[in-house]
C-alpha cells in the first residue's frame, strides 16, 4: 500500500500495485486542497484497486511524508517529480485533481478532475492570510503580498512557498491537452475541497472510479 | 411594478446560490441551510469556518454569481452573519 519511490528525496506514495497492464498515476491537489481531497482519492483509488486497475499517489517534494523542505520547492522540480513517479511506476494513465492538473506529464492520456490553474491555488491561499491577518488586526493586502513572495518567499495559510513557487504558480495554466474533464456535477454533491472541515463522500468515489474504470474499458 | 419584481427574483436567486454555497462549504444538507436567517452566525461563530473555509467561500461566490471580491470589501461584519453576507452578495450582483 505505501511504497517507496525514488523522489528526489526518498518519497512515498499510496500504491495499489498487481502488474496490471492499466496502471494509473494521480496527482493530488495542492496544498490545503489535498488534504481535504485525500479521502475522497484514496477510496476512489480503493475501487480502481477492486476493477482491476492499479493505481499510484506520489507524494511531491516537500508535501505529505517528504522530508524535502516546501520553500525550495519550484513547480518545475513537482512536474519532474511527476513525470519521474509516471516512469518509475510505469503508468499509462494520469488523473489529476484540482490544481495537480498544471503537473500532468505530457504524454499520458487520461482525466483531470475539477481542474484549475495555480493562480486560483496561489489566490486562495493569500486570501486565507489577508481574512487570518484581518481578523488578528493586521491590515495586508494580497497585492502587497504577492509583491513579498516573488521577491522573499512567503508563508501562507501554514505552507512556506519561496519566491520561485509563487512566481511558478501565478503563470501556471492548467492546459488541458490530450486529459478530458470531469467536473463536479458529474460526481454529485459539492466540492470536497470546499468543506471547512475534510470530509468524505462514498458516492462521490463511487461515481469518480466509475468515470474512470469505464473510460479504460471503452 | 416590473423593477421591483425583477430585483425580488434577483435576490431570491443569489439567497438560494448563497445557500447552496454554504451546504457545500459546512458540509450541512439542505434542510439545515434552509433554517439559516439574517442572524444566524458565521464567521467567528462557526469553528470549522477558519481563514481557509472562507477564502474558499469567497472564491465560489465569485465563481458561481459572477462578481469580483476585493481584498478590501472584506471584512468581520460582512462575514459575521448569514444576513451580513447574503447583503454583500446582492449588492455586488446588483453593481454588477
Amino acid at each position: 500500500m505505501i511504497a517507496a519511490w525514488p523522489g528526489p528525496d526518498g518519497e512515498y506514495a499510496l500504491a495499489f500495485d498487481s502488474g496490471r497492464a492499466h496502471r494509473l498515476l494521480v496527482l493530488p491537489a495542492l496544498f490545503d486542497e489535498a488534504n481535504k481531497t485525500r479521502h475522497l482519492i484514496a477510496e476512489t483509488m480503493r475501487r480502481l484497486d477492486g476493477a482491476g486497475i492499479d493505481c499510484f499517489l506520489p507524494d511531491l517534494p516537500g508535501c505529505n511524508e517528504s522530508l524535502a523542505p516546501l520553500e525550495e520547492q519550484t513547480l518545475d522540480g513537482w512536474r519532474q517529480a511527476a513525470g519521474d513517479a509516471a516512469a518509475h511506476f510505469r503508468a499509462t494513465h494520469v488523473l489529476t485533481v484540482r490544481a495537480g492538473a498544471i503537473l500532468a506529464p505530457p504524454a499520458l492520456p487520461g482525466w483531470r478532475y475539477a481542474p484549475t490553474g495555480g493562480a486560483n491555488a496561489l489566490r486562495a491561499l493569500l486570501r486565507a492570510r489577508t481574512i487570518a491577518s484581518r481578523e488578528a488586526g493586521r491590515a495586508e493586502t494580497a497585492e502587497a503580498l504577492l509583491e513579498t513572495g516573488r521577491a522573499e518567499g512567503l508563508e501562507l495559510a501554514g505552507y512556506r512557498l519561496g519566491a520561485a513557487m509563487i512566481r511558478d504558480l501565478e503563470g501556471a495554466l492548467a492546459d488541458a491537452g490530450r486529459l478530458a474533464d470531469i467536473e463536479q456535477k458529474t460526481l454529485g454533491g459539492g466540492g470536497l475541497w470546499l468543506r471547512a472541515e475534510p470530509d468524505f463522500d462514498r458516492s462521490q468515489a463511487d461515481a469518480l472510479a466509475a468515470v474512470i474504470a469505464m473510460g479504460l474499458r471503452s | 411594478m416590473k423593477r421591483s419584481h425583477r430585483i425580488s427574483t434577483e435576490r431570491s436567486r443569489t439567497d438560494a446560490v448563497m445557500r447552496a454555497i454554504l451546504c457545500d462549504v459546512l458540509g450541512l444538507d439542505e434542510k439545515a441551510v434552509d433554517g439559516f436567517t439574517g442572524e444566524t452566525g458565521l464567521f467567528g461563530h462557526l469553528p470549522e469556518l477558519d481563514s481557509m473555509a472562507v477564502a474558499g467561500l469567497l472564491t465560489e461566490m465569485e465563481d458561481r454569481l459572477d462578481i469580483v471580491i476585493d481584498d478590501d470589501e472584506v471584512d468581520g461584519d460582512m462575514l459575521e452573519t448569514y444576513g451580513a453576507l447574503l447583503a454583500f452578495a446582492e449588492a455586488k450582483r446588483e453593481r454588477s
